[in-house]
């Protein structure tokens, strides 16, 4: 089968810094992959480039074939790359409906309708308060978002992420920063993604409990470089990844 | 479960009824000078509105707003004086004007506003400065720097027909910006002020809608500066200057930004402030210096209403019913949303 994501020789230098440093892989359709390294390692960086926030400086990304070099990041969402932040990224003055309603409204393409009230589309106002109850945020939903807590900012982040249905989801750190209580809820809501079946999943988490309890396959990086990839079991046997991830070469 | 407004809203309610007063005001007041005021508050109102477009909704500064008022003042002027002071000459030159404004800031647009605010904010009024260098120098078309005078057209003579024409034009663009601010298109402009590298992962492509923004706030503006050439009978390189853009800027400020009601109120409270101010002057010599006055004003508003007076008003009366315990904090929450918008 060929692969839906695919990237050749990805690479990309801030300077002498290579961050991402030829990375090549590859991942089919309806997979679960986890994305693992140090602090530093350039997991996302390697998001930016896949994404189209950041420009390769050598490499490739390919979607279904496509390359997507010359593609921005607004096309990449529209074919099927949707992102989450690691550092929370919402429309912090708008109501948490709104938040949504903005990715519902521009996976429906209801982009350039001028005369009509927003309201009268309700099929995205009510497809909106449905994602809302998915991510366990319906009580909230008319509060600003500027003031809602950390974690219920990553939900709605992931919220707009699912709102916008892309086929292939990259979830950057979605349980960063979060209390331990707010965790399982996350937890949740990323495993009926995946129990739905129907979408593509990058992941980059450090919590390695949930890493390996979700994932299909693991990749770690290190220093900008594919260190390993292969099934849960096979990454945690393997002494360079304990090495590197549990200390020795990352400090060193 | 959410509902859209209702026709008969309150608000709705309270606009038809000013919209009323507006109309006998000139009958009981039933002074030149006051139909006068009156129709320069309508043209700011306009004018000030579509700066609200920019800077309140999409989050543009521009320094260069002052152009399209400008094109659409001359665009009038000139049609009037060629081709002698029909109503249809005047129709035709408004069309023409918002046109010209449209092609102009379509261009200008595609070139500068992929820029960062602060140096979209430069370029806009380098392009406005190379336009009133356009006025000043293009003697044969505008005459230069004094301008000249032309004849309106025989109904708008009487000031206060010209005036009821201010007060349609007036409403008819409140209501088509508040659908446009309130339709999809505009919750995108929203969001792009709030966060334009967000709305462009969710997959909108921002310079497109910040373009047709600009393309909007021109038209208007085009509309205005054709109205206010008729108010004055004459025009000169004034209309194309950085204080229009300056007093477009304060009406939106001092209004509240991002309401589109503020603007109409910043642009009484300036109208009507700078029409008292200087009629001190007679008595107290140093309002000629109204302007020094205007300065302090400003400085005050900013730091203590940053968010002009509709916006503070709206927000104390939401703490007031927030206060009273009326309804549940989130349909004040939501209200206080609506209202913002």
């Amino acid at each position: 089968m060929e692969p839906i994501i695919k990237t050749s020789n990805l690479s990309i230098k801030f300077g002498e810094h290579k961050a991402v440093d030829n990375i090549n892989f590859e991942m089919s359709a309806k997979h679960f992959k986890s994305i693992i390294g140090p602090n530093g390692a350039g997991k996302t960086t390697f998001f930016n480039l896949i994404s189209g926030e950041l420009e390769p400086t050598e490499g490739d990304v390919f979607f279904k074939g496509l390359s997507l070099r010359k593609k921005s990041s607004v096309e990449r969402t529209r074919l099927g790359i949707g992102r989450s932040f690691q550092i929370t990224n919402v429309f912090p003055n708008l109501t948490v409906l709104e938040n949504v309603r903005l990715a519902v409204q521009s996976k429906r393409k209801v982009r350039f309708h001028m005369l009509n009230h927003f309201l009268k589309y309700k099929e995205i106002t009510n497809e909106a308060i449905g994602i809302l109850e998915q991510v366990l945020l319906t009580d909230k939903m008319h509060q600003v978002a500027n003031q809602l807590s950390h974690g219920e900012k990553r939900k709605l982040e992931i919220g707009m992420l699912l709102a916008l249905d892309t086929e292939i989801l990259l979830l950057d750190e979605p349980t960063a920063g979060m209390s331990l209580e707010e965790v399982p809820a996350i937890l949740d809501v990323i495993r009926s993604i995946k129990e739905r079946g129907d979408k593509t999943i990058l992941l980059i988490e450090h919590k390695m409990d949930m890493i390996i309890d979700l994932s299909d396959s693991i990749m770690v990086l290190f220093n900008g470089a594919l260190l390993a990839d292969g099934t849960p079991e096979e990454i945690m046997n393997n002494e360079t990844v304990q090495q590197a991830y549990l200390g020795g070469l990352a400090y060193d | 479960m959410i509902k859209q407004p209702l026709l008969l809203s309150k608000v709705n309610v309270v606009y038809a009824i000013v919209v009323g007063v507006m109309a006998v005001l000139p009958f009981v007041l039933d002074s030149r000078t006051m139909t006068i005021l009156l129709t320069q508050f309508c043209i700011f109102a306009i004018l000030a509105m579509s700066y609200d477009i920019l800077l309140g909704y999409t989050g543009i500064i521009s320094f260069g707003h002052a152009m399209f008022f400008g094109i659409g003042a001359y665009t009038t002027a000139i049609m009037l004086s060629d081709y002698g002071p029909s109503i249809g000459i005047f129709a035709v030159s408004i069309v023409v004007g918002i046109v010209l404004s449209a092609i102009i800031s379509v261009i200008s647009g595609a070139l500068t506003l992929r820029l960062k605010s602060h140096f979209y904010a430069m370029f806009t009024l380098a392009i406005s400065g190379l336009f009133l260098v356009l006025a000043e120098k293009w003697r044969t078309v505008t005459k230069g720097n004094d301008g000249f005078t032309f004849r309106a057209p025989e109904l708008f003579r009487e000031r206060l027909y010209f005036y009821f024409l201010v007060l349609i034009c007036l409403v008819v663009v409140f209501i088509l910006l508040k659908r446009i601010v309130a339709s999809p298109f505009g919750k995108v402009l929203v969001a792009i002020r709030e966060n334009e590298q967000r709305t462009r992962s969710l997959g909108y492509k921002t310079l497109g809608y910040k373009i047709i923004a600009s393309v909007i706030a021109g038209a208007v503006a085009s509309l205005a500066g054709s109205l206010y050439a008729i108010s004055l009978r004459f025009v000169n390189t004034s209309v194309m200057t950085m204080d229009i853009t300056l007093d477009a800027l304060m009406m939106t400020i001092i209004g509240g930004v991002g309401t589109l009601i503020g603007p109409i109120i910043g642009a009484g409270v300036i109208e009507f402030a700078q029409h008292y101010l200087s009629g001190l002057a007679r008595e107290y010599p140093i309002f000629e210096r109204w302007i020094i006055f205007f300065g302090i004003l400003y400085i005050l508003a900013v730091i203590f209403f940053p968010r002009g007076i509709v916006g503070t008003v709206s927000l104390r009366y939401h703490e007031w019913k927030l206060k009273k315990g009326q309804k549940t904090k989130a349909s004040v929450k939501l209200r206080e949303k609506e209202i913002q918008r």
